[in-house]
Formats: C-alpha cells, sequence, structure tokens
C-alpha cells in the first residue's frame, strides 16, 4: 500500500457568509495522481490554496505526514518588466539547500521538459506553455513527495495541453510522488487520473475515472454534452445546468445538494 | 576641495550605493508610491524627533516603520484601493508633519532642508551615522537577499517553498524604513524616493539579472550624487534637486539609445 501524504478532513472556507468550499475530505497518496474537476467558481482553487496553507480554512482539519516536501505550480505567474530575471536564475531561486534532484535526473527532467533551449531566455520572453513547462520543472527542483498543480494547462493551445498532461504523467512515473492537479477540463485529464474529485463547493462525486463518469452528480455537474463525451451513459436529468455549473431549472438530485 | 564638500560627497555616495539594491527591491515590487508615502511621513517623524529632544533620524525610522505597518494591516483588509489609500495617507502625513513643525520656533527649523534636502550641511558626526545605517541596511540585504528575491518573483510559490512572506516584507519595510532616515539629508522628503527609483530604473536597461541591476543602480546613483554635487558648486543650483535632475538624465540618455541587450 502507498504511504497516505496529506489529508484534510471536512475542510470548509468561509468568506462573508459564504461558504467558498465545505464538508471537503480528501486523502492524497504517493504515487498516485487525483485530479479536482468542477466548474467555474466551484472553489478548486479555494481548496488547492487552503490546502497549501497560502488561505486560512474556517473549519475541518488538515494533517501531512512529517517533513513532507511539496511542489507547487501556481495557475499564473506574472512577473514585472522591470525585474531581469533569467530562466535558469529563476529555477534556481526554487532549488532546496538539502533535498535536490541528481545531476542526471535534472538533466532528465530538463529534457522532458523541453526547456534546454530556454534557460538562458528571459522569463518575460516565454510563450504560455513554456512557462507552465518551467513552472512545473521548478515545482520539481526540490523533489517534492506531493506535487500540487493549479490548472496546469492554462494559456497552453490543444496539442500542448496533451503533451502537458503526458509530462505530468512522466513526472509521476520518475519521482514517484503524489500529484494534486486541478482542472476544469473533463476529457484530457481522465486517462491519466487515479482518483477524480468532483467539487461544487462541496464533493458531488469522487473515485476511479470510470466510476466517477458513470455517476448521475457527474453529469448533473456537466451537463449531458460534458459528460457525454466521457461515458456512454444515459442518465435521465432532472434539472440542468449553465455551462459554468449553476442549476437553471429542476429540483435538486439527491445525494448532490448544489449551494 | 573644502572638508563640507567632502562630508557632502562621500555621504552622498555612501547614500546611493544603498540605494541601489533596495530601489531596485521598490521598482520590482511596484512599491514607488509606498516609498512616496513613507517619505513624506519622515516630516511627521522630523516633528516628533524635535519635540521629545531625541536623535532626528532616529524618529524618522519608527514613525516610518510605524507607518509602513499601519499601511500594510491596512492594505491587507482592503478597506479601499491602495493606491487610493496611499494617496490619502501620503499626503496627510506630509500636511500633520508640516503643521507640527510650523508649532516650533521659526528660526531654528530649516524646513526647506527637510523637504528637499541639504547635502553640504553634513558633517563628520553624519557621516559616521550615515556609513553606520548603511552598512546595517547592507548586510541585512546581503542575507535576506535570495528569500526577497523569491518573494518578489511569487510570493504564494515563496511561501509554498517555506520562506517567511510576511517577515520578510516586514523587514523590506524596515530596511525602507531606515534609508528614508538616512537619505532625508541629501534630497529630502519630498525627493527621497527619486533617489530610490530612478537610477534603479535606469539601470534595468543594461541589465540581465538581478545582481547586475542592483550594481548598476548603486554606480548610476553614484554618478547622479557627483554630478549634482559639481553642478550646486559650479553653478550654485540647489543640491538635492540637482541630484535628482542629473539621475533623470541619466535615465533619459540610457532609455533614448537603441536596446542591446536581449531582453532590456
Amino acid at each position: 500500500m502507498s504511504t497516505t501524504l496529506l489529508t484534510a478532513t471536512n475542510l470548509g472556507v468561509k468568506r462573508g457568509d459564504r461558504w467558498l468550499i465545505k464538508d471537503v475530505n480528501i486523502a492524497l497518496k504517493e504515487g498516485e495522481i487525483t485530479t479536482v474537476i468542477g466548474p467555474n467558481g466551484a472553489g478548486k482553487s479555494t481548496l488547492v490554496r487552503s490546502l497549501l496553507k497560502l488561505i486560512k480554512t474556517s473549519s475541518g482539519e488538515i494533517s501531512a505526514t512529517k517533513g513532507l516536501r511539496i511542489g507547487y505550480m501556481p495557475q499564473k505567474l506574472k512577473l514585472e518588466d522591470t525585474l531581469p530575471l533569467t530562466v535558469a536564475r529563476f529555477l534556481d531561486l526554487g532549488r532546496h539547500k538539502k533535498h535536490q534532484l541528481s545531476p542526471d535526473l535534472w538533466h532528465r527532467l530538463v529534457h522532458e521538459c523541453r526547456a534546454e533551449k530556454l534557460l538562458e531566455r528571459p522569463m518575460q520572453r516565454l510563450s504560455g506553455g513554456e512557462t507552465q513547462r518551467i513552472l512545473l520543472l521548478r515545482a520539481l527542483l526540490r523533489k517534492p513527495h506531493l506535487l500540487v498543480l493549479d490548472e496546469p494547462v492554462q494559456g497552453v493551445d490543444v496539442t500542448g495541453q496533451v503533451a502537458l498532461y503526458n509530462l505530468i504523467g512522466q513526472v509521476r512515473d520518475i519521482l514517484g510522488c503524489g500529484i494534486l492537479m486541478v482542472s476544469h477540463d473533463l476529457h484530457l485529464v481522465m486517462a491519466a487520473t487515479d482518483q477524480v474529485i468532483c467539487l461544487n463547493q462541496h464533493i458531488c462525486c469522487s473515485g476511479h475515472p470510470e466510476q466517477v463518469s458513470q455517476d448521475p452528480a457527474f453529469t448533473d455537474l456537466f451537463g449531458p454534452q460534458g459528460a457525454g463525451n466521457l461515458a456512454l451513459y444515459n442518465h435521465q436529468h432532472n434539472h440542468h445546468h449553465t455551462s459554468h455549473g449553476e442549476i437553471i431549472d429542476g429540483q435538486h438530485h439527491e445525494g448532490c445538494d448544489h449551494g | 576641495m573644502a572638508d563640507f564638500l567632502l562630508w557632502a560627497w562621500l555621504g552622498g555616495l555612501m547614500i546611493a550605493a544603498i540605494t541601489g539594491p533596495l530601489g531596485s527591491f521598490m521598482v520590482w515590487r511596484r512599491m514607488a508610491y509606498f516609498g512616496d508615502t513613507l517619505a513624506h511621513a519622515a516630516l511627521l517623524g522630523v516633528a516628533l524627533g524635535l519635540l521629545l529632544q531625541v536623535n532626528i533620524g532616529l524618529a524618522v525610522a519608527l514613525v516610518c516603520l510605524l507607518l509602513a505597518i499601519l499601511l500594510s494591516t491596512l492594505m491587507h483588509k482592503r478597506i479601499i484601493a491602495t493606491d487610493t489609500l496611499l494617496g490619502i495617507l501620503s499626503h496627510t502625513s506630509l500636511s500633520l508633519g508640516l503643521i507640527s513643525l510650523s508649532l516650533f520656533d521659526h528660526q531654528s527649523i530649516d524646513l526647506m532642508g527637510f523637504l528637499f534636502g541639504d547635502l553640504l550641511a553634513i558633517g563628520q558626526q553624519d557621516l559616521w551615522w550615515i556609513a553606520l545605517s548603511c552598512s546595517l541596511v547592507f548586510v541585512v540585504l546581503i542575507r535576506i537577499w535570495r528569500p526577497l528575491l523569491a518573494i518578489t518573483v511569487n510570493e504564494e510559490l515563496a511561501q509554498v517553498e517555506g520562506i517567511n512572506v510576511a517577515w520578510m516584507r516586514t523587514l523590506l519595510m524596515l530596511l525602507v524604513a531606515v534609508v528614508i532616515a538616512v537619505a532625508m539629508k541629501v534630497v529630502g522628503v519630498l525627493l527621497i524616493t527619486s533617489l530610490l527609483i530612478i537610477p534603479a530604473a535606469a539601470a534595468r536597461r543594461l541589465s540581465n539579472s538581478p545582481e547586475q541591476m542592483a550594481v548598476l543602480a548603486s554606480l548610476l546613483g553614484m554618478l547622479a550624487v557627483s554630478g549634482g554635487l559639481a553642478l550646486s558648486w559650479f553653478y550654485d543650483t540647489p543640491a538635492g534637486p540637482s541630484v535628482v535632475v542629473i539621475a533623470s538624465a541619466l535615465f533619459f540618455i540610457l532609455f533614448s539609445f537603441p536596446r542591446t541587450s536581449k531582453d532590456a
């Protein structure tokens, strides 16, 4: 059995009198890719940021194994033009004194991320896809036990997205780390995932991709088109969602209490 | 060369040397307006120092630091847009400073000196203070350079990587407060930010790394101090504004050249 790296129980984040996320239970394991999917505004980033302790939680507990090293890839990186910084220097800033990749592994990851030719370039001169690959590389520098990726394919074209997800899968195999990934894209993610969590303020459903794609709550969350491409399962709807996941008519599906 | 000119020159050089790296951070972190607000509050520090009869530099640094902490708390609470908040506090503190200074005997206070600097009034005693403060700031800056750079690139990334972001931010503000207290001598509270921002901005055009930019900013600042002092000596212009004008001239000269470095 692989070890559990991080668990959250009954996690909730409240801003004002609105719960951004509520009653979230999650367990992240070594060598396992967990993907959080959900519509815009479902609280995906909130969940990730609270697990990273970047924001205060209002309820619940987070426990991590002792000495857990996390590699984090933020959604985007906004760098001031006034800061002269090459890619190599940017990567160097993330280096850990003690925990470093072996030179072999480093070269391999640089190669996998196709970063050799980028190293001397200024950060501000990278394209969207290049930036994402460099951010991923920086997250890997500390030989993390857990890799947290917030919408890793944002701003990357479709072919690039497939390549990036493949790369993430490879990274897992090379480092053996656990991965928590956020996405609002259903199709590409599913194949490379061990555990899917559908979030819409609370966890609507979770489990193995195939299992989840058959779950009525999943179809509810993403609508017939979104889910239909994944599963042939035909589900009778009693309510509909807009593309943002809001329910536009009908009663609530049992077991899935939105809002 | 007259002694007082030498003191002025040496003092100016030391301050320019330290405003280089610190000013670079202010440029990178978009703190220009923030620095302006702190500098204006320095006048309140002067009044406080005179009132309590303590070292003026110390009082200024203390008031700047208190305001810096107040500012970051208010910004964090997001009561109102940051630039509006800075606009309010900047001019309020300047006005409060002017009012409190007006309560003192007019003869004993050189208001123009506080506002625009009095470089030529630097004495040997001042020089020791400047040397001490500048080396202190320099040592701290060297020690926290890497984490400070990391939080400047991305605060969340730095925090996940184990850097105490809040502490680093406070330290940076502390350093800015100390430098304002010292640099006031050279260019006065109204022009301090220019000494921090202009050489750093000018250095950007020639730099490919943060360290390069910091060192170049120091050198350009030192050039500006020397040029401004010369202007003041030969043409009897006010020293502080002359330094600023020379710094700006350097900035415009550097930026009028076509880009040579690949990323400027």
